[in-house]
């Protein structure tokens, strides 16, 4: 079973750093404590009830105001453990945030309602991004639009990512396979649908997938459904049914109303600008400012891709 | 039912019928007044706040922003409302000497202060909205100094939105405020404030001492920062 | 006076009318009017939980699609956070219990408690008015930048919550001063009972951090209406200053909500098992403690949200320290137990599910108070169920024990006690099922505010929707028993409970000054000898 796969199994999910491995070990220690503090409060409370109950009406019972050594020890030694737990928990944040020097360094971009993954080398990649085995990365990661949150489970590790400023997250995965990111700040539709893949590969395959063409071989309608599959799935259906945008099925030639009133015919023009410029000219029925833009995202070779796409679905 | 009911030219003002006494009233609506004040210091502490953090973080625009402010009126206006405090106070003083005519003139001249203190914002407000400085998305300078700063600073509106966020909302208080002045002076006039009964007039005393002293730190960080 | 109680007048019948409720200066009618008002409310807020565990059922869309389970989340928070919980028990139990548990005769500002009742009203109302503007879908919280860019009325929802604001900023004032001036002959501040205690506590938060709440929406409108930039990027602002904002009054808010419980509960176990509370002033002080160290812990909700290193270590910290007085209250309750005479009503069942599910939340936080734990958990699952755990398993149930137990006192009739413990058992076994398995789901990694999940989360979200409806169907039945024991209920007497707080040495239901002569305080409010 890969590490992946075996997280519905699992409490936790596959550990898959050893910063990772560090958190199953204090939260594993903070579930014995919470357990054996409810079995002393809960445990007390069910033996007390039951021994002490109600006999006959009326019966007396002792006046016991108060016991000052008593009360010192149940807040003493709760405060011992809190402050034990704290320490072991900022060490561990700690781990977390101090940022490795000579990491592998991505560029990670959020807007709704996708990811966007940029590596020094000028290849862009979204819907998922590789990574090599044992070698520290880190990502430099900025928001479009609203707040976003990068998140893989896996990592045991979450970063807010902040429009207007830059938010850092790092990572040493020490074990391949392919692990779940997800958006953890709540943005909006399709906030549930903004999801991402880390693959961990031996630093060869990495170095293979990062010097390839991603396109190569490829047609331009292969290429487009790439495109779709990574940015456009969340909002487009491939049906005619009414999602966040219109279904793609059929659309290609057909007269739209626009919201200004005016006529336009969605031809290769039209699907152009609405991915650069989505507010220039929208559907009737559709709410402006809804669609981000994809302009300096796709390059010529991508958009042409997904026109030729969008022909092909009918 | 009795209520806080009054009754005329006698000492013996009926009190609410869970109070003890007039006197026991008297400290608990005095308490009442100043855990609200509290509540009013809370709510403008967070616009101070957020004012010094972006003072903070852009000082230069701040400066160029408070450049459109004209200290002088803002000067004049923190004389009036002082003075006004003085008046305020007075009425108290001869609501407690028993001396209705001085309370009144007193009442009234705490009032007049208000109306030139919110006469004096209007010709600052106007004057900046007719030279475009407007809060937020909608500014739009159109005098060469103006634009020049605008385009030195993207974000000078934010200055703006300061200046209008918290002088309005200072202003609203003054015009509550001298509402309550004016329910005061009505109730002034049917004589129902004595040695014996004066609370409303302490409590909105006390409010308008608030609105005055928030408006002694307006006037510095909006008018003299740089 | 004398002669109006012995003709059987009493706060209920003494005016009748629709009108003489709506204008009623009466603490207690203004309490029932609470009652009712917060009942509804909870009716709508529950059954958006009960549509948003239906379209979590299974995965991919069940019953609705996800804008409209975005706006249902918004509601079900904002109407539980802002409209039931934080009034429920101060503005209700509070408003009716607290004049007669200091043998006053009313709250200090009778109008002002009204108009605070309005208040709550009116909010609600714009608040509501917003579903007709499309809704909100920004989450109770109001997130910047989301919540200035999303198209629709989430403007009238912020200005309902601003309204609702003053609703609890004026009761708070209220009871402050109620609490200084109103006490009776003899009651100094250490023979308060410790639901007073509660619910002074609370009152400091209401008029401490509520007003920063008011200027934040405030701010926040601006930014809607003029795009004044405080908390837009794209003009200069700071998205995360509105989280510390929001934060630095919500974080008191929390305890605003779990405080008044802890009263409610302190009454009931000494009530139930007859005998005096365990550590009064520990109970007592640690009420005002969790009050005070509350100002200084907003950061934990912020952990990941790009805040420094160091603030998160501080506020882990400060967070920690919150856990020492809990632990107190818990621990004292359970010496309460110890050698008393405890008897199974249905308040005291209620109580100790408060203690079982109050304690299950406040180890689960002590976890998450952990900043390096956090930063998995946040936004989680487990987060959820944490929250729901101290503020459903928590508050609610000492409102539904509280009701119970002032039940009697407040229409002088008893509910039908089989019933009355059905309706426990149903929300309790159904609490757990519904939020103990998100406890695993949280843990392994599913985010909060998912329309949509995995596949593998499904098996645990299914049992979690059966949970929630056997939640449904036990407030159903609670319901039921209340409206039963209106119409059918066997007269109660002064004090049922045998109970020693002052409220049951008045009738049941009391005149409208509370007490016919005024009581003079010789004692504490527990003497079980």
């Amino acid at each position: 079973m890969s590490p992946a796969a075996s997280t519905a199994s699992r409490f936790t999910p596959y550990a898959a750093t050893e910063i990772a491995k560090g958190w199953d070990a204090l939260y594993a220690f903070l579930l014995i404590a919470s357990l054996i503090s409810c079995i002393l409060v809960i445990g007390g409370l069910i033996v007390f009830v039951i021994k002490y109950r109600r006999k006959v009406e009326g019966e007396k019972t002792p006046y016991i105001s108060h016991s000052t050594t008593l009360e010192f020890l149940w807040s003493f030694i709760p405060f011992v453990i809190f402050m034990v737990v704290f320490v072991w928990g900022w060490k561990l944040f700690h781990d977390f945030r101090k940022m490795p020097e000579n990491a592998l360094e991505i560029a990670v971009e959020a807007q709704k309602w996708d990811w966007t993954f940029g590596y020094k080398s000028g290849r862009r990649v979204s819907g998922e991004f590789y990574v090599p085995i044992n070698e520290p990365v880190k990502l430099v990661m900025t928001s479009k639009d609203v707040l976003h949150s990068f998140f893989v489970p896996a990592f045991r590790n979450k970063q807010d990512v902040v429009p207007g400023r830059y938010t850092t997250y790092w990572f040493q995965a020490n074990a391949l396979g392919n692990y779940q990111v997800f958006c953890a700040e709540y943005c909006g539709d399709k906030h549930s649908g903004m999801l991402a893949k880390v693959h961990v590969v031996t630093r060869e395959q990495f170095d293979e997938w990062l010097s390839n063409d991603p396109y190569k071989g490829l047609s331009s309608v292969d290429i487009g459904q790439k495109v779709y599959a990574a940015r456009c799935v969340a909002c487009h259906q491939l049906t005619d049914a009414k999602g966040v945008g219109p279904g793609w099925k059929g659309m290609f030639g057909r007269s739209e109303k626009m919201a200004d009133g005016s006529t336009i015919t969605a031809d290769e023009n039209y699907i152009r600008e609405s991915i650069l410029n989505p507010n220039a000219h929208v559907v009737e029925g559709y709410p402006a400012g809804v669609m981000p833009t994809f302009a300096g995202q796709l390059n010529e070779q991508e958009l042409m891709g997904i026109i030729d796409f969008i022909k092909t679905v009918k | 039912m009795s209520t806080v009911s009054s009754s005329q030219h006698n000492n013996g003002h009926h009190h609410a019928h869970h109070f003890e006494s007039a006197e026991a009233e008297y400290h608990a609506s005095k308490f009442g007044t100043w855990t609200f004040l509290v509540t009013e210091i809370l709510m403008f502490g967070g616009l101070f706040v957020g004012y010094i953090l972006y003072h903070e973080r852009y000082p230069q625009m701040f400066h160029a922003g408070s450049t459109f402010l004209d200290w002088r009126l803002g000067a004049l206006n923190t004389v009036v409302l002082l003075f006004s405090s003085l008046t305020m106070a007075l009425s108290i003083y001869y609501a407690q000497m028993n001396d209705k005519r001085k309370v009144l003139i007193n009442l009234y001249i705490t009032l007049a202060c208000g109306f030139v203190f919110m006469i004096v914002k209007a010709f600052e407000y106007t004057s900046k909205f007719s030279h475009g400085l407007f809060p937020g998305k909608y500014f739009n300078p159109h005098e060469p100094h103006a634009i020049q700063l605008h385009q030195q600073f993207p974000d000078l509106a934010q200055y703006f939105s300061f200046y209008f966020t918290m002088t309005g909302l200072h202003g609203s208080h003054v015009l509550v405020g001298m509402g309550l002045i004016g329910w005061l002076i009505y109730r002034a006039h049917k004589g129902e404030f004595h040695s014996g009964y004066y609370t409303p007039v302490e409590c909105v005393g006390l409010f308008w001492h608030l609105v005055d002293l928030i408006w002694i730190y307006l006037f510095p960080l909006l008018y003299l920062v740089g | 006076m004398a002669t109006a109680a012995h003709s059987g007048k009493n706060y209920l019948n003494e005016k009748s009318g629709l009108w003489s409720w709506l204008t009623s200066l009466d603490h207690k009618r203004i309490g029932i009017m609470y009652m009712i008002s917060v009942m509804i409310f909870f009716a709508i807020g529950g059954t958006f939980a009960m549509l948003l565990r239906w379209e979590l059922f299974g995965a991919g869309p069940t019953i609705m699609n996800a804008h409209q389970y975005n706006q249902t989340m918004t509601f079900h928070g904002a109407i539980m956070v802002f409209m039931v919980i934080i009034p429920g028990i101060p503005a209700f139990l509070g408003n009716f219990i607290l004049p007669l548990h200091l043998g006053a005769k009313d709250v200090a500002f009778p109008r002002v408690n009204l108009m605070s009742w309005y208040c709550l009203m009116v909010g609600s109302a714009i608040a509501f008015w917003s579903l007709f503007y499309h809704g909100s879908d920004t989450g109770w919280t109001f997130y910047t930048p989301y919540s200035v860019t999303t198209q629709n009325g989430t403007i009238w929802l912020v200005f309902g919550a601003f309204i609702i604001g003053f609703s609890s900023i004026l009761t708070g004032l209220n009871f402050i001063v109620t609490t200084h001036k109103l006490r009776a002959p003899g009651m100094s501040f250490w023979r308060m009972p410790l639901f007073v205690w509660a619910l002074y506590s609370t009152a400091l938060l209401q008029v401490l951090a509520t007003p920063v709440l008011a200027i934040t929406l405030l701010l926040l409108a601006m930014e809607r209406l003029l795009g004044i930039g405080v908390f837009d990027p794209n003009l200069g602002g700071d998205p995360v200053l509105f989280q510390h904002f929001f934060w630095f009054y919500s974080h008191p808010a929390v305890y605003i909500m779990i405080l008044p419980a802890m009263g409610v509960v302190s009454e009931i176990i000494t009530a139930f098992s007859h005998k005096t509370i365990f550590g009064y002033k520990a109970i007592a002080l640690s009420s005002v403690g969790i009050a005070a160290v509350s100002f200084f812990v907003w950061g934990h909700h912020m952990f990941v949200s790009g805040q420094s290193e160091i603030a998160g270590i501080i506020f882990s910290f400060i967070t920690m320290l919150v856990g020492v007085p809990t632990a107190i209250k818990c621990f004292n309750w359970v010496a309460t137990l110890y050698r008393g005479s405890v008897r199974f009503d249905s308040p005291l069942l209620f109580a100790l599910g408060f203690l079982f599910l109050f304690t299950i939340g406040g180890v689960t936080g002590i976890i998450l108070a952990t900043v390096g734990i956090d930063v998995h958990f946040h936004d989680t699952y487990f987060v959820v169920a944490h929250f729901h755990y101290v503020m459903v398993g928590g508050t609610l149930m000492a409102i539904m024990g509280g009701i119970y137990y002032w039940f009697p006192k407040m229409f002088g009739k008893l509910v039908n006690e089989f019933w009355a413990r059905l309706s426990f058992v149903f929300i309790f076994i159904g609490f757990n099922v519904t939020f103990f398995p998100q406890f695993v789901l949280g843990a392994m990694g599913m985010p909060r505010r998912y329309f949509d999940y995995l596949p593998e989360y499904e098996p645990l979200n299914r049992i979690s929707s059966f949970g929630a409806w056997t939640i449904g169907v036990g407030f159903l039945i609670g319901l039921g028993v209340i409206i039963h024991g209106l119409l059918r209920g066997k007269p109660a007497g002064p004090n049922p409970w045998g109970a020693k707080t002052l409220e049951w040495t008045t009738a049941s239901p009391p005149p409208h000054e509370n007490f016919l002569v005024q009581p003079v305080v010789t004692a504490g409010p527990y003497e079980y000898r």
